[in-house]
């Protein structure tokens, strides 16, 4: 089902009119009213009125992760506080996270664009939202929220953990779409079988599954487990959060971004230089109707492709296919995003350890796991075990504070973990998607 | 009246153990005493042997992790009752117990049992008090 029939189906001319007519307002905008991006343009010797057509949009330049640290909190934002009415986060670099604003328009635009990405998965109004997604800072559980109340289904907001309770839920409220993250979609179903609970006798139609990656084979067993079908969906909170791209029910081919208002480049990570439809690389993404928080050819470090062939679901919109990786060293843990030098300034904090770190992710049934391998030295050597494992749980708590995700601390002999020569290893990611 | 005790941490990984007892055994330390205690991940080895230093050193250039601790060496009857007499002494002096190990001893009447304590001061003059023979560290040594 479509949602927004003139929107999303607009002839390519018509939509890049209208992108091209966006992209100089915000581009007006953010020089006018951020200053990091008037320095930024006045660098590179760009002016808005320089853009004149849509290719233009090279012309200018990227927006780094780092640029929004340098900018924390506020800063980026293009518009007074007084007209933010929300405020999101997510993971930083190290340990600030990235903010992101939203007036009350940006949430309008987000709850339609999330009502979209609902209806594309096979949601319509009379549906019960099973909503797992966290709520929170993180953007998963109200994007949909909003979206799915704009949708005019009814929404659960579960939020995450509590599994026994919410098979509880999924049977008594007879739920018809799940939306939760695809390892908690397969958490979900062994639970509601530890629970005698048969999932495909639930009322469940309809998976939408993101912010981690997947594969197909994963989608195949969460179909077959659930008794569902399950979709992927793309979103990142800097760009607005879930609500960027979504595939369609109809071809499972594909996530069709919502490109009346984000345009997406796929470009070298190395070189930065624009590649073609077609050719993998790192996703780029301009914001052409937020308020609060424009960014102009963000970097998202995830690795995708584009392609324009049309779809047989109507949609007219560019597909990206499915995120394959990274080319910066974040994880995703359970939904979270973790970027090991995260762990690093918690081991900075403390002056009993050396800030030599290896982390081991991997999956153990459906739920991912993360052990961090600390070095034992003289200073925090203790006969007696209990001081040992104190140290263990105090770092595994300074870890979950600052990261919000649990791991388990190990420690090992000195001098084992790989010092920095060059590039160190600082990552095993065991799991096999 | 205390004990040198050296502790070494260990992962829990095969032939970690032979690695300690293989350099100490080059090194020509003998071992007098020893207790190992594990967790899931990893062991900590406490040794007590004829030459601290030498043990110290040669471990340490084999890149372990080696802790220097002080323990008490009580002697105890070898009979039914001796050890529990010790303990209800502790005990009912409110001396906490960390952990504790028996030594290996060729002959005699008596037993060895090494000790570790919270507050090891408190511990000897509660001991004492009670007419328990604490044994000095250069004896338990050469034992």
């Amino acid at each position: 089902m479509i949602y927004d029939e003139e929107f999303e189906t607009l002839p390519r001319e018509a939509l890049e009119a209208i992108q091209l007519k966006r992209l100089q307002q915000v581009v007006e905008k953010v020089y006018a009213t951020v200053p990091f991006y008037k320095k930024a343009f006045d660098e590179k010797g760009v002016k808005p009125g320089d853009i004149r057509a849509l290719e233009d949009l090279q012309k200018l330049p990227f927006t780094m992760k780092q640029d929004l640290r340098d900018n924390y909190p506020f800063a980026m934002f293009a518009t007074p506080m007084e007209n933010v009415v929300r405020i999101h986060a997510s993971s930083g670099t190290t340990g600030k996270p990235t903010v992101v604003g939203y007036t009350r328009r940006d949430i309008d635009t987000w709850s339609d664009l999330m009502a979209r990405t609902l209806a594309a998965a096979g949601t319509h109004k009379g549906d019960i939202v099973h909503n797992a997604y966290g709520y929170g800072l993180f953007t998963g559980g109200l994007g949909f929220h909003y979206g799915a109340e704009r949708l005019g289904a009814s929404v659960i907001p579960v939020s995450g953990g509590n599994t026994k309770r919410q098979v509880m839920l999924m049977k008594d409220f007879g739920a018809t779409v799940l939306s939760c993250t695809p390892s908690y979609a397969l958490r979900l179903g062994e639970v509601a079988a530890e629970e005698g609970v048969d999932f495909k006798s639930l009322k469940f139609r309809i998976g939408v599954c993101g912010a981690e990656p997947w594969s197909e084979n994963m989608r195949k067993e969460i179909e077959n487990q659930l008794g569902i079908d399950a979709v992927d969906i793309y979103g990142l909170s800097e760009i607005i959060g879930p609500g960027v791209a979504v595939e369609c029910v109809e071809a499972k081919q594909g996530l069709h971004i919502f490109e009346d208002h984000f345009i997406p480049e796929i470009i070298d990570p190395e070189t930065g230089e624009v590649l073609p439809y077609g050719e993998p690389g790192e996703l780029v993404f301009t914001t052409l109707t937020k308020e609060a928080f424009p960014l102009i050819r963000y970097r998202t470090r995830d690795l995708s492709v584009l392609y324009r062939e049309p779809c047989r679901c109507g949609r007219t919109l560019v597909r990206m296919g499915r995120v394959t990786g990274r080319s910066d060293d974040m994880l995703i843990i359970r939904g979270v995003n973790v970027f090991p030098s995260q762990i690093e300034s918690v081991l900075m904090t403390r002056k009993d350890v050396a800030p030599y770190y290896l982390l081991i992710v991997d999956r153990k049934g459906h739920m991912d796991t993360l052990e961090v391998n600390i070095e034992v030295n003289e200073n925090v050597f203790s006969d007696a075990v209990k001081d040992l494992q104190n140290m263990e749980r105090e770092i595994e708590k300074d870890i979950k504070d600052l990261l919000g995700v649990s791991c388990k601390v190990r420690l090992v002999e000195p001098k084992t973990i790989q010092r920095s020569e060059g590039k160190a290893k600082r990552v095993i990611d065991k799991r096999k998607l | 009246m205390r004990v040198e005790q050296i502790s070494i941490f260990l992962e829990n990984r095969a032939g970690r153990l032979a690695e300690v007892t293989r350099v100490l055994g080059k090194a020509g330390v003998n071992i007098r005493a020893l207790s190992l205690a594990d967790t899931s991940d990893f062991g900590i080895l406490r040794l007590i042997v004829d030459d601290n230093d030498k043990a110290k050193a040669a471990l340490k250039e084999q890149g372990f992790t080696v802790g220097k601790s002080n323990v008490v060496a009580v002697e105890v009857d070898d009979r039914p009752g001796g050890l529990n007499r010790i303990l209800e002494i502790l005990s009912k002096g409110n001396i906490n117990v960390e952990y504790m190990y028996a030594f290996v001893q060729h002959s005699g009447e008596n037993a060895v049992i090494i000790f570790r304590f919270d507050d090891i001061d408190a511990a000897i003059k509660r001991l004492l008090e009670n007419n328990i023979k604490v044994l000095e560290g250069k004896t338990v040594y050469t034992m």
